[in-house]
């Protein structure tokens, strides 16, 4: 099938079934899937400019399907959703800015692709060491795998005690989350982590879900599942602001998203309907594969010189 | 338990279908008759375009949400 506004043939099949997979993916574990997305459509011949802003389109879509199921399982916060989006804007101009200022100085390639690396892998071995440890310390108690309702999403972290430590900092503003079952956190915090999330996503690509919704658990305290729907509502807004921008530049072909998408709806649902059936930290450690596919793509790309 | 799966798995497939269905035909009607106006659309009026984009995928999010919603409704007799 032809698509006249990126000008590429792709096959519609091949486009319902990567956006299939995405989907799950993202309605599990809260994230926009782009470190697969991006790779899947540049495969298959997708200048990698409306791989990028194609992709953000996309994952608006995948998004909204999935926080529409999340919110009727109650796992989204939309106060905090609101609060993060605004710093996640920030963190992206921010972001966008510093490659800007990379691309300058010539070695924007080399600086993203090893900061990504260390990234990745950092995320990787803290959240196999955290699930793990949570899990082991969860063996003792009559704790069963199959969680329902609204007191399961009550989950517990061995990053308790810091997270305890950050919920007490009294810098004023401070505001309550009653959705996340958090009394009173200070408004700075919930920006600053939101701006970092902002800042890897204008930085290294994507929605950085990978990077905000462990964030949310081990800093802000937030229950798992909330913090997967809350991620994914945030998302929305922060990805519909990137693909504006692109589609301004020409970035975006709407078709190949529109396409994308109706598998991904699918996907979305099954992705976040199975959430129910497994506790926080076994979600957690199932997300650690996926920082490392995408330290993966990059290592690949850094070494053999080829864009996948 | 078995029973059970064996039945989710059922639907599950049925609902597979029907929406693929539902999709190649909407494939053909939306790329068909949104294609070319989109192309020069974007060609034409970016701002427009941009804003329009993102108004079609959260449009087509929401009919797409509510298919399969009503397709799980349907084939399962309950909401999940």
């Amino acid at each position: 099938m032809f698509f006249p506004i990126s000008g590429a043939h792709i096959s519609p099949i091949y486009l319902v079934i990567a956006g299939f997979i995405i989907g799950i993916l993202g309605g599990f574990f809260g994230v926009g899937g782009s470190f697969i997305a991006g790779p899947a459509l540049r495969l298959v011949g997708v200048d990698w400019n409306f791989a990028v802003g194609t992709d953000l389109a996309h994952i608006v879509g995948k998004s909204a399907v999935a926080v529409r199921r999340h919110r009727a399982l109650g796992n989204v916060d939309l106060k905090l959703g609101l609060v993060m989006a605004l710093g996640t804007i920030a963190g992206a101009e921010a972001g966008a800015q510093l490659i800007q200022m990379l691309k300058r100085a010539g070695n924007v390639n080399l600086v993203v692709s090893i900061v990504s690396i260390v990234v990745y892998f950092s995320i990787s071995v803290f959240m196999i060491w955290e699930s793990q440890k949570t899990l082991r310390s969860r063996k003792g108690r009559s704790q069963r795998g199959l969680v329902k309702g609204a007191k399961s999403k009550r989950d517990h972290s061995a990053f308790d005690p810091v997270t305890r430590a950050i919920q007490r900092l009294k810098i004023w503003p401070m505001i309550a989350l009653p959705a996340s079952g958090i009394k009173a956190i200070s408004l700075w915090i919930i920006l600053l982590v939101a701006f970092v999330g902002g800042l890897f996503s204008g930085f290294l690509g994507g929605g950085a879900g990978y990077i905000r919704m462990p964030s949310m658990v081990y800093v802000l305290g937030i229950p798992t599942h909330l913090a997967v729907g809350t991620d994914l509502f945030e998302i929305i807004i922060s990805a519909s602001y990137g693909t504006f921008t692109h589609a301004v530049k020409g970035n975006v072909d709407i078709l190949i998203a529109l396409v994308m998408h109706t598998g991904a709806a699918i996907g979305a649902q099954i992705g976040a309907i199975s959430t129910q059936y497994f506790a926080g930290p076994k979600i957690r450690l199932a997300f650690v594969p996926l920082p490392l596919i995408g330290a993966a793509i990059v290592i690949y790309t850094l070494f053999t010189g080829h864009k996948l | 338990m078995k029973k059970e799966t064996a039945r989710t798995l059922r639907a599950f497939a049925i609902e597979l279908t029907i929406y693929a269905l539902l999709v190649v035909a909407y494939f053909f009607l939306v790329l068909n008759l949104l294609g070319e106006w989109l192309y020069r659309l974007e060609i034409s009026h970016r701002y427009t375009y941009a804003g329009l984009a993102i108004l079609l995928i959260i449009g087509q999010a929401v009919l797409l949400e509510s298919v399969t919603t009503f397709l799980i409704r349907l084939l399962r007799g309950r909401s999940e």
